[in-house]
């Protein structure tokens, strides 16, 4: 485990210096042995667990208007399946939803649109046609970016994408 | 059969400082009935009423949120009956106004329009207490202790058309409102 590029204990400790309670998710296989398991048995967080990505995006926006940070973790198939509601919510209505999307599948070290895996290779495309900013996630060294895209999506009322390349551990 | 504004008219007669959340054309009538700098109408997507009104529950534990639901919306997010139910919040109140048909699109019925017990749905997801209401004086009569009550709470509220209002749908989604929204539950 010691030479294991990305930890879950690194990302916790950005969303903890980000300032975030509520985390809202729906089980992504890249995040849920370690990351989400680890946010469930934590209790400076709160796991709002939900049925379909969707709600996520909702729960998350009523969060922000009453006054709180959270983020929203799910998979990419769920953020493919949740388009309309980023679209209407997150992007036009300009809630500052914060995405924390598992790229199941992509190869290591492998950026994701050079991937074999079609979901995985359009992900990026896709959040570029929303306008919405995404930040790759591989190593502990990547995840000093975590906290400053969260405050800026709350500073500039606008989502943002925290791309998950590999299973933390 | 209530009419729709009429049963929004009771529930302005009897709000004090609570949340509501309104989607489509009760979004449209609430602010003309009872307009409020705690009216959330900036839903953003359809079926998405109930998931906001949840994030404001959790976020605010303090104060009461009342969702008015379409039954062609929550079709649309049936899930969240669960993961409203999950969470447990004693401030959630889900009022879901059925019509029996997409009122917005055209008046199309809803799929089994008039079958479904809601109610019942909402009971099995886990909501604490349920009610079923299609009588003007018998909401106003309930609307006390519905209001009073321990969430989360379901209520079928049997609704048709009533009076036209104008719609403005620069205001349901406009950031301005939402700020002020903000601003007024962040004071309250």
């Amino acid at each position: 485990m010691a030479d294991y590029p990305l930890t879950a204990a690194s990302i916790k400790n950005e969303f903890k210096r980000a300032g975030i309670h509520f985390i809202v998710a729906l089980p992504d296989r890249v995040t849920s042995h370690y990351l989400l398991k680890g946010l469930l048995a934590d209790a400076a967080f709160r796991v709002v667990q939900v049925c379909k990505e969707d709600e996520g995006i909702s729960i998350c926006s009523g969060l922000y208007a009453a006054g709180h940070k959270s983020v929203f973790m799910m998979q990419y198939t769920g953020f493919l399946d949740s388009i309309n509601a980023i679209r209407g919510i997150a992007v036009e209505a300009r809630f500052p939803v914060c995405m924390v999307i598992g790229l199941l599948g992509k190869e290591p070290d492998v950026l994701p649109t050079k991937s074999n895996k079609f979901g995985v290779k359009i992900t990026e495309p896709m959040l570029d046609v929303l306008g919405i900013g995404h930040h790759l996630i591989e190593r502990d060294a990547d995840v000093s970016q975590i906290a400053p895209a969260i405050e800026k999506a709350f500073a500039d009322s606008f989502p943002t994408a925290i791309l998950i390349g590999r299973e933390p551990r | 059969m209530m009419k729709r504004d009429e049963m929004l008219k009771v529930f302005a007669r009897q709000r004090k400082d609570e949340i509501a959340v309104a989607v489509y054309t009760a979004a449209q009538e609430i602010t003309h009935i009872s307009p409020n700098d705690l009216n959330y109408t900036f839903v953003g997507a359809m079926g998405q009423g109930s998931s906001h009104a949840l994030g404001l529950a959790l976020g605010r534990p303090d104060k009461k949120v009342i969702v008015f639901d379409g039954d062609g919306s929550l079709l649309m997010n049936l899930g969240s009956l669960v993961t409203i139910a999950n969470q447990a919040p004693k401030n959630y109140v889900h009022c879901l106004c059925e019509n029996g048909c997409y009122e917005t699109n055209g008046s199309v019925p809803t799929p089994r329009s008039g079958q479904i017990r809601f109610a019942e749905l909402a009971k099995t997801a886990g909501y604490k207490k349920t009610y079923e209401i299609s009588d003007l004086a018998d909401w106003e009569r309930r609307l006390p202790e519905i209001l009073k009550e321990e969430g989360p709470i379901f209520v079928t509220l049997k609704v048709e058309p009533g009076e036209a209002y104008p719609e403005n749908f620069r205001r349901l989604y406009s950031h301005e409102h939402r700020e002020k929204f903000r601003r007024a539950l962040a004071n309250g």
